[in-house]
């Protein structure tokens, strides 16, 4: 027991972390691009068209994994930020800086589907539904996050303060999420209600769950290989990069 | 509970010596507000029921103004540091610091606000719950944005920055002190937005000051 709580910690050290991702990412690239493929495959030929919306549900297969994966990521985040807070390992900083980006444009993806998604169904780019907002609220504190980091030279103020504020935001987010789901309710009868989801078949349902796994595995690579790009670039002064990049 | 004191006293002391300061957070709020039916349209309808939403956005904006002020003179000449090494709590100083705000930037604004509402045409219960949901949300903005002011401290552009990462975190507050007066006008009662305010400001009374200390002393590493 003793001796696996040590092995976790090496891991914290960005030196024997680089070599762990690298080998890693070409399974979690492989992984997408299986999922990817059998996800494609199966919500463009497979799913019937739906009695309703016609052909233009099928942006559903990248939109409700990529709402789900902005939201999750951001947990994972804080996770991370919470963790490099708690037992100073430098990694988890690293992980928290790396996953940010693919954090944000998940939610920039699931806002521009939505909105594509939405003209057709709802005659409207945009109305001011409890998700909408609050997802693009999400959005704006992943801006806030990265915009906090990018403004810190020192990269251990720039982490420890990065964490603070995902924290916050993570207090914040069920807040958020409930003031605005009864503004919501409060100002408009809601004219299109979500949350009676015509009965799904089964095939759609298979298909959004593969490309949620397909949009998990490519979250994993892209994070992985961003944090190697990290991890160069803060421990360049060491030896051990100097022969790693050679 | 003597240091929390003197810093109240010490912020309040600095501030008054340079009121021009204090007071262009609270002309703003007053120029914003009367901003909005240059803009919109003389037309008394239509400003009422705009009037909740205007005044909290620009009590949102003018408590913003203020924030960069809240450590960055302390951080700069170093009394930030002799107070995270001195023996009181620097917890207690921070949440110190951050009522001393609140009674210069916020205090004004729930004063103020009653008299900007006349020029909307709201009736006198309705300026009383806005008072009392703005007495209850300024402090909530000032808890919130202390720990954006310590987060950004000394950073370049920390000034555009601090609204980015505070404002998100401003939604709520806005929805539900707005959401008061606004409940209250179409006659279903305040009560429980007030409520809501209400305990969102008992969290952040509890949090922020912990939140603030904590970024403060990474500020100061």
């Amino acid at each position: 027991m003793r001796q696996s709580i040590i092995q976790w910690f090496r891991f914290g050290s960005p030196q024997s972390f680089y070599p762990l991702a690298g080998r890693m990412i070409p399974w979690f690239w492989a992984a997408a691009a299986a999922f990817g493929i059998a996800g494609l495959w199966l919500s463009f030929f497979v799913a019937p068209t739906d009695a309703q919306q016609g052909e233009g549900y099928r942006i559903i297969f990248v939109h409700v994994p990529a709402s789900w994966m902005s939201m999750f990521i951001y947990l994972v985040m804080a996770f991370w930020a919470g963790l490099g807070l708690a037992l100073n390992t430098r990694v988890s900083g690293m992980m928290a800086q790396a996953l940010a980006p693919t954090g944000a444009l998940m939610a920039a993806l699931s806002l521009w589907t939505g909105a594509l998604w939405g003209k057709p169904m709802w005659g409207a780019w945009w109305v001011w539904d409890a998700r909408l907002t609050s997802e693009l609220i999400l959005f704006f504190l992943y801006l806030g996050f990265m915009a906090l980091q990018a403004a810190i030279d020192d990269p251990r103020r720039a982490d420890k303060a990065g964490a603070i504020l995902a924290l916050v935001g993570v207090v914040n987010i069920p807040i958020i999420y409930f003031s605005v789901k009864w503004w919501n309710t409060l100002h408009q009868g809601s004219t299109i209600n979500m949350n009676k989801a015509p009965s799904m078949a089964h095939t759609m349902l298979w298909g959004m769950l593969l490309m949620a796994l397909c949009f998990w595995m490519y979250t994993i690579a892209v994070a992985l290989v961003r944090v190697r790009a990290i991890i160069l670039e803060r421990e360049r002064h060491t030896d051990w990069v100097k022969h790693a990049v050679e | 509970m003597n240091a929390f004191l003197a810093t109240v006293r010490r912020d309040l002391l600095l501030a008054l010596r340079r009121k021009s300061e204090v007071l262009t957070a609270v002309f703003f709020f007053v120029i914003v507000t009367s901003l909005f039916p240059l803009g919109i349209g003389p037309e008394p309808a239509l400003l009422k029921k705009i009037a909740p939403g205007i005044l909290w956005v620009a009590a949102l904006l003018a408590t913003l103004l203020g924030l960069p002020r809240l450590f960055a003179a302390d951080h700069s000449d170093g009394t930030l540091e002799q107070m995270a090494l001195s023996p009181s709590p620097l917890g207690l100083l921070v949440a110190g610091k951050i009522l001393a705000h609140w009674l210069l930037c916020g205090l004004p604004l729930v004063l103020l606000a009653p008299v900007l509402g006349l020029q909307f045409d709201l009736d006198a219960s309705t300026l009383g719950i806005l008072t009392l949901a703005l007495l209850l949300g300024t402090p909530l903005l000032s808890l919130i944005g202390a720990i954006g002011a310590a987060l950004t401290l000394g950073l370049r552009g920390g000034g555009v920055l601090l609204a980015l990462l505070v404002l998100p975190l401003y939604i709520p507050a806005l929805i539900f002190g707005a959401g008061a007066v606004e409940a209250h006008i179409a006659g279903l009662g305040a009560g429980g937005h007030l409520s809501l305010l209400a305990a969102m400001l008992a969290l952040a009374v509890f949090f922020a000051p912990w939140a603030t200390t904590a970024a403060v002393r990474i500020a100061l590493e």
